[in-house]
């Protein structure tokens, strides 16, 4: 299930959610990415996500489908926050189940790397200082290049 | 008309996420396109013409040398940064 959307979602109940229909699963993987909290002079004090709509979820269809290929999971849970972001909320929950534990660890590890460089969102920090659009950073794409295979 | 949107930072270039733009005549490919909103200003065609950018016509990825006509979406799409 692929769901982006501006409301506020609790990780433990779309978590008992997913945990429940995976009934026949040996393994269940989360992953909850949230919105860090900084110290200093010129902390984040929110951060703005858009997408494209349609064409996004299209974008983690095609990413799930890609780690269905290549692991036995069932069908993964991929929830994706858009809007504004306060520190402390979550933005990203990723769940996979598999018979066993390395499949869904690996699909779940894959699932968030690609989201970060191949999902379609753009994310803009808003500090005091003011706004900046923020691009993948070069250890982003390197964690998404570990899963190239060869053809 | 056609309708262009524009994500991420060339939103701010652009002064907006969605343009109504009329193709002038002789305008049928992405790379014409850019080269009329370059001519309008530079900033912007300077962005757009970045590799780095990806180009959606009617919500499907296009090269720059794909067609365009009037009724089309057009999506530029600076390099995506989710999670």
């Amino acid at each position: 299930m692929i769901r982006v959307s501006e409301q506020s979602f609790d990780p433990g109940e779309e978590f008992s959610a997913f945990e429940r229909r995976a009934a026949g699963a040996g393994a269940v993987v989360s992953f909850l990415g949230k919105v860090r909290g900084e110290d200093g002079a010129d902390p984040v004090k929110a951060l703005y996500l858009e997408h494209y709509a349609g064409v996004t979820e299209a974008s983690i269809a095609e990413i799930a489908d890609e780690a269905r290929r290549r692991w036995k999971i069932d069908a993964p849970l991929i929830i994706h926050r858009v809007g504004r972001l306060e520190p402390g909320e979550p933005i990203v929950l990723v769940c996979a189940s598999a018979a066993h534990r390395r499949d869904a660890f690996d699909a779940a590890n894959f699932l968030m790397d690609y989201l970060k460089t191949k999902a379609l969102f753009w994310k803009k920090e808003i500090r005091t200082s003011g706004e900046k659009w923020i691009e993948p950073r070069d250890e982003d794409y390197r964690d998404a290049g570990r899963w190239k295979q060869e053809s | 008309m056609a309708r262009l949107l524009f994500f991420g930072r060339l939103s701010d270039l652009a002064g907006g996420r969605v343009k109504d733009f009329g193709l002038p005549a002789g305008c049928r490919e992405i790379s014409s396109l850019i080269n009329v909103l370059t001519a309008a200003d530079q900033a912007l065609g300077e962005a757009l013409n970045e590799p780095s950018v990806r180009i959606a016509v009617n919500e499907k990825m296009a090269a720059r040398d794909a067609a365009i006509s009037d009724s089309d979406e057009i999506a530029f799409l600076p390099p995506a940064s989710g999670g």
